[in-house]
């Protein structure tokens, strides 16, 4: 496969010819905030809004993961105006989950942590008033428990649950606030025709499905930032 | 303002009767992705709203997971998860409204009725939903009661408007004798 030369923050990297300026920063060791990509999908949903890097040439921030590497391409990943709009979406993002972390089995191993030091930024909004959605927790399926309130809409289960395993438990409903990732009916996940198979577990990036009898990670309990 | 489900349980006579009608409308169309929203306009013309085996016929007859018809229903204001009442309460949320207590209003039909907002009384008598404007702002708040707009809605004219359902069903129990 051919291969394309480009500049990120300075650095001249290799990646295929096609591939997404996300999935090439990253294999690179450049991080970038992300949430709902997956290298596997070659359609990115590009619903997070987290990804956004500067181009030389463009007048605009534009997200990572919907963006194919060109030969000669200079980015910036840690430019004022990207950055800036990572952080009002993590800020909108957090304004509705329900930080728990000293109790969450995601602690220190969870995307939205990561972000937040990455952009240095609070797990608890600044600006922005706390709304949360006080759904139910569903703990009826018996190996996984999925908590809606801390599901970011990132829509990666949905995916893996139709293109790897080939069925449809999982899906959006709802509109604006009340939308949610749920089943047909909103009924409990452990009356659908789930098998178990965890792959959902495996791409949620938060707290909201996790497998069932997981162990927390010990340390601290609530990061620092 | 979480909107239950399926609060309404159908009888299975209901449901037998719902499918036969689905299956029927469904004949009319191909099976392609892009006719989800005419079918289910469609199904909701012929049953007056949509209820599960609706839409799982639908996601067999399309070939998609029952939780995407389900996605685009709960979406679109148009369509409607529990059978209609004999009488539709449309309490008016709009900006004029919304000033003048319309939520005042939209609590004490919750309160007497019983029910959210988006629900069926279990005797099938009222449906309670929300509507954004509906152009007599002047009146405000506004409740629109089978089609009539009705003005200055405070929970008393609520109470008023309830009594005169009943003597209306009174009289007309009372005819035949």
């Amino acid at each position: 496969m051919n291969q394309v030369t480009l500049t990120i923050n300075g650095i001249r990297i290799t990646a295929p010819e096609g591939e997404k300026l996300l999935w090439a920063a990253l294999d690179n060791g450049i991080y970038i905030p992300n949430l709902c990509g997956l290298k596997e999908n070659t359609e990115p949903l590009a619903a997070c809004r987290l990804c956004f890097v500067e181009i030389q040439g463009r007048n605009k921030p534009v997200t990572a993961c919907t963006e194919t590497v060109t030969e000669r391409m200079v980015v910036d990943t840690k430019g004022e105006q990207c950055l800036r709009l990572a952080k009002s979406g993590f800020e909108l993002l957090m304004a509705s989950h329900a930080l728990d972390c000293g109790h969450c089995l995601k602690n220190r191993n969870c995307e939205l942590q990561r972000i937040a030091h990455h952009l240095r930024v609070s797990l608890k909004p600044r600006i922005l008033r706390k709304i949360l959605r006080d759904l139910p927790v569903d703990d009826s399926h018996p190996a996984f428990i999925y908590d809606p309130n801390k599901c970011v809409l990132c829509g990666r289960c949905i995916w893996v649950c139709r293109n790897h395993v080939k069925s449809g438990v999982f899906g959006f409903a709802h509109r604006g606030f009340q939308r949610r990732v749920t089943t047909f009916g909103d009924e409990p996940m452990g009356r659908s025709d789930c098998d178990g198979c965890l792959e959902c577990v495996r791409v949620c990036p938060t707290g909201a499905l996790v497998e069932r009898g997981a162990v927390p990670r010990l340390g601290r309990t609530e990061p620092v930032y | 303002m979480t909107r239950n489900s399926f609060p309404q349980p159908i009888t299975r006579q209901e449901e037998v009767e719902a499918k036969q009608k689905t299956r029927r409308v469904l004949k009319g169309f191909t099976k392609k992705r892009a006719n989800l929203i005419p079918i289910l306009q469609a199904v909701q013309r012929k049953l007056g709203y949509l209820p599960r085996i609706a839409m799982a016929e639908i996601a067999i007859f399309l070939d998609i997971p029952s939780v995407d018809v389900y996605e685009v229903v709960t979406f679109y204001n148009q369509f409607r998860l529990n059978p209609p009442g004999k009488h539709s309460v449309r309490v008016c949320l709009g900006t004029a409204c919304h000033m003048k207590g319309g939520y005042i209003t939209l609590d004490a039909w919750e309160r007497r009725l019983k029910i959210k907002r988006g629900d069926t009384t279990p005797d099938r008598e009222f449906d309670l939903d929300t509507v954004a404007c509906v152009g007599c702002c002047t009146m405000a708040p506004v409740t629109v009661v089978d089609e009539k707009p009705e003005a200055k809605v405070e929970p008393t004219k609520v109470d008023g408007l309830l009594l005169a359902f009943e003597r209306e069903k009174q009289q007309t129990s009372e005819k035949p004798q």
